[in-house]
């Protein structure tokens, strides 16, 4: 009978622990959260803060070292240098480079039709060409004197900008928009050819155009493109219906076309005269609409390659200028058919303005 | 803390016995009253007249305890004890012989299962994944031609597409319905077409001139690349555990049987030497005919187990894991195309930082490829036993090295910017590393058809090793335990 009693005498002292044991437990529980609780508001604050509204402070800030002033906002084009002959620091290190390798890097698309790209008929195996490719070869001439003195690297969208300032490139020359954001990463050269962004969908398609028959549509367009930046903040500031997906977006633009014809897209979004291109492999789909936006073409050098900047922008001069094998020749051989017989919507201004101080 | 046995004595007694003269009986009463006493508490406790069993009645007995007792009882006899060693001994060499042909027969169906069903499919899930890399490789060349493809390039496809196809089929017979293998089988099904569909539309531009083309090869790349190849890769994993299982299965000492052996042979020795003893006769043909059939059981379970069991170590040693570093081997030298092809198609779009570094990813990629097929191969070399195994893997090793000099020009003239000559140093005619990377595989071919035969003959051994022992055994372990009720029996008759 003894162990009777001191189960029961052990038993009413485990109930007596198990009071003070969960208190116990409570007490610890509770001491983690004060602990931790502060960690966690001040991790999703500290998110928020740095990530919402922080991040398009950056992006105006950004916008605002691009272009201080809002006569510059309004014209970004004319951000860049006097045109000039004389060679400097970087044209130099350009025409010293031994042998071989005495050529100038420039970054390309080879999927842009008619602009940058492989024609798999053309003969000869892996030439490049188009409108982007006749103006590298002629600033290569003016520079190294061999028209053929390139070297190409294709580069995605979003890597041009990347690519100048690793100096994997000497210059892009790839459909590449002049805009504010950019000016303050890189340097453009004048314009050299003007478009605007434009809506392509299946004719069959009851979009019209950039309205709001893109409501619940899944519109595409290339990772880092203008395109691609104007839809997000037209969505964000309530410009472009809400409904419409920005979704997917792709290494290429012209990837955007392989989506719409799989159905996996139902409009694309890119420039105009890459928008014509597309519609140009495809008699299924169309442009829908009038350009929605004016944007120009430059040259992207390093922000400091002021002497490659004004030798550029020489070049540029002089291929206006030359009728017979210049800017119109290249427009008539690559884009008339695409385009506009007519290159005057395309034409960039005649007399371009130099505006960069610094 | 005595407390409970005081007060148990300290109350009154129950009820049932009040009357006086019934405690304690008294010497001095009359002979009536203690008579009336000892009658008295029954009829007043439940005033029942019939009379008590002296014991209280007994829990109702089991059929075991029954037996128990009955052998209890039988044991104290001679000729029961003998009965009992008899059906004792009887039972132990049945039971051998069933635990014997159980555990050879599991063993033989995992060996014959490696030899006949997981092995080839583990064999053909590396080929699916190779016939699908392979033919990715095909249609990127045929797109870095520039051109139109060549015919070579596009039976080179063709081809490869079939394999895989055919590969599939056999996998998705060879699979459970409800396995994960089945579940990867299908979505690789479902994939192939898809895949198709890209690359012809992918052709079809590109015989119109579009680059729309090239952006659906590119698409179709990326599908082989993210969901094809990790999936083929997947179930060539899978089929390779399911390999492993069965090895795990065929391998084990059958420990069950070879103990019950023993026991069932120290059962019958002791039942000699206790015969010996009462009766001085040396030997009963009965059982020693019993012992001699379990000895020959057991000795051909373990002599045989082990030989099966070597010969399946040997061709895992030897076939499996060879195999397995040459399937490595060739998966790598084809990932390492497949990125040297795309370093010409990305033309240095893609970059990768490695230690503050940047590299073009997909040469870093090849890179890295080629380090793992140096090391497969080194591997391999290890691995191979003989001349016959050895002598392709070190062309494929000849090959390996003239593939990176070829490969160093190339860049070189890449980095040169003559993109026109660089592409022919890799998919040109003549001295292109396209030539190294076919002699690679093709001696790797050749390796794995060697060691493919080299694991069958060595599995096939074990397998035979195998051959009988299950009915052998059951065969003999029957005619064992009569040999031991009849020896018992003849005991027996000597008391009748």
């Amino acid at each position: 009978m003894r162990w009777r009693m001191r189960g029961r005498g052990l038993r009413t002292g485990l109930k007596g622990w198990g009071g003070v044991g969960a208190m116990a437990v409570v007490c610890a529980l509770a001491l983690t959260f004060a602990l931790l609780l502060p960690l966690f508001p001040s991790g999703g604050d500290g998110s928020t803060g740095t990530g919402g509204p922080g991040l398009a402070h950056g992006v105006q800030a950004r916008a605002e070292g691009g272009c201080t002033t809002p006569e510059m906002e309004a014209a970004p084009e004319k951000q860049t240098l006097p045109p000039s002959s004389a060679d400097g620091a970087t044209i130099e290190k350009i025409k010293s480079r031994p042998g071989e390798k005495r050529k100038l890097i420039v970054g390309v698309d080879q999927n842009s039709y008619r602009w940058g790209y492989r024609d798999p008929n053309s003969g000869e195996d892996a030439v490049l060409e188009g409108f982007d490719i006749d103006l590298v070869h002629r600033i290569a001439k003016d520079i190294l004197g061999d028209p053929d003195a390139v070297q190409f690297k294709a580069i995605p969208t979003d890597q041009r900008i990347p690519a100048i300032q690793d100096g994997r490139v000497d210059m892009v020359v790839r459909t590449m928009t002049i805009n504010c954001k950019r000016l303050a990463d890189v340097a453009f050269s004048a314009p050299y050819f003007k478009t605007g962004q434009q809506v392509l969908a299946p004719k069959s398609s009851t979009i019209s155009g950039y309205d709001d028959s893109l409501a619940g549509q899944r519109i595409c367009s290339a990772k880092g493109s203008t395109a691609n930046a104007k839809l997000v903040d037209d969505q964000k500031a309530g410009d472009l219906v809400s409904s419409a997906k920005l979704k997917p977006t792709v290494p290429n633009q012209l990837d955007c076309l392989v989506r719409l014809q799989l159905g996996e897209a139902d409009a694309v979004v890119t420039d105009g005269a890459l928008a014509a291109s597309q519609a140009a492999q495809d008699p299924t789909v169309e442009l829908k609409g009038e350009p929605f936006t004016t944007e120009y073409y430059g040259v992207a050098m390093k922000k400091d390659a002021d002497d490659l900047v004004r030798r550029v922008n020489q070049v540029l001069v002089d291929y206006r200028k030359d009728t017979a094998n210049g800017w119109q020749a290249s427009y008539d051989r690559w884009l008339s058919a695409t385009l506009d017989e007519d290159s005057s919507t395309s034409e960039p201004p005649a007399s371009p303005e130099y505006l960069r101080k610094s | 803390m005595t407390h409970p046995p005081k007060s148990s004595a300290a109350p009154p007694p129950p009820t049932g016995v009040p009357t006086m003269p019934a405690v304690p009986p008294q010497p001095s009463g009359p002979s009536a009253s203690a008579a009336s006493a000892a009658y008295g508490a029954p009829a007043h406790n439940g005033g029942a007249s019939r009379p008590v069993p002296p014991v209280p009645a007994e829990p109702r007995r089991t059929a075991f305890a029954e037996g128990v007792d009955r052998l209890r009882a039988a044991a104290t006899t001679e000729p029961g004890r003998l009965r009992i060693i008899g059906a004792v001994l009887a039972l132990l060499v049945v039971a051998f012989g069933a635990v014997t042909a159980w555990q050879t027969a599991d063993r033989r169906t995992a060996a014959d299962d490696v030899l006949h069903n997981s092995q080839p499919l583990s064999s053909a899930a590396a080929d699916i994944y190779r016939s699908l890399a392979d033919a990715n490789t095909a249609a990127s060349s045929g797109f870095l031609a520039g051109g139109q493809e060549t015919p070579a390039s596009r039976d080179r496809y063709e081809k490869d597409i079939d394999a895989a196809a055919e590969g599939l089929v056999q996998a998705a017979a060879n699979s459970d319905p409800d396995s994960p293998a089945a579940a990867t089988v299908a979505e690789l099904n479902r994939l192939l077409p898809e895949y198709k569909g890209l690359v012809e539309r992918a052709r079809t531009y590109n015989r119109q001139g579009f680059p729309v083309g090239g952006a659906y090869l590119r698409y179709a790349n990326e599908k082989m690349q993210q969901e094809m190849l990790p999936a083929a890769e997947d179930l060539y994993k899978k089929e390779n555990q399911r390999l492993s299982a069965d090895y795990s299965d065929a391998t084990p000492y059958p420990w069950a049987a070879i103990g019950l052996g023993v026991l069932a042979l120290a059962g019958l020795a002791w039942a000699q030497h206790r015969n010996y003893r009462r009766t001085n006769r040396v030997l009963n043909h009965g059982l020693v005919a019993a012992t001699a059939t379990t000895t020959v059981v057991l000795l051909w379970l373990v002599v045989g187990h082990t030989v099966a069991r070597a010969a399946l170590d040997d061709s895992y040693d030897h076939g499996v894991r060879s195999l397995n570093v040459l399937h490595d081997a060739r998966i790598a030298s084809l990932k390492a195309r497949g990125s040297e092809n795309l370093t010409l198609v990305a033309r240095g779009a893609e970059t990768v930082e490695v230690d503050g570094e940047t590299f073009d990813a997909y040469d870093y990629d090849f890179g890295q490829e080629m380090n793992t097929l140096g090391r497969g191969l080194a591997l391999a070399e290890n691995l191979a036993d003989d001349k016959a195994g050895e002598q392709p893997v070190t062309s494929a090793v000849g090959n390996m090295a003239e593939w990176k000099k070829r490969h160093a020009a190339a860049r070189d003239e890449d980095e040169n910017g003559d993109y026109q000559a660089a592409l022919d140093r890799v998919i040109g005619a003549e001295g292109a590393t396209g030539e190294c990377f076919d002699s690679v595989d093709a001696n790797l071919a050749k390796a794995l058809t060697h060691e493919k035969a080299e694991f069958a003959q060595a599995a096939g051994d074990g397998l035979d090793a195998m051959t009988g022992m299950t009915v052998g055994a059951a065969v003999l372990a029957v005619l064992g335990a009569a040999g031991a009720v009849l020896g018992i029996g003849r005991r027996l008759s000597e008391y009748r």
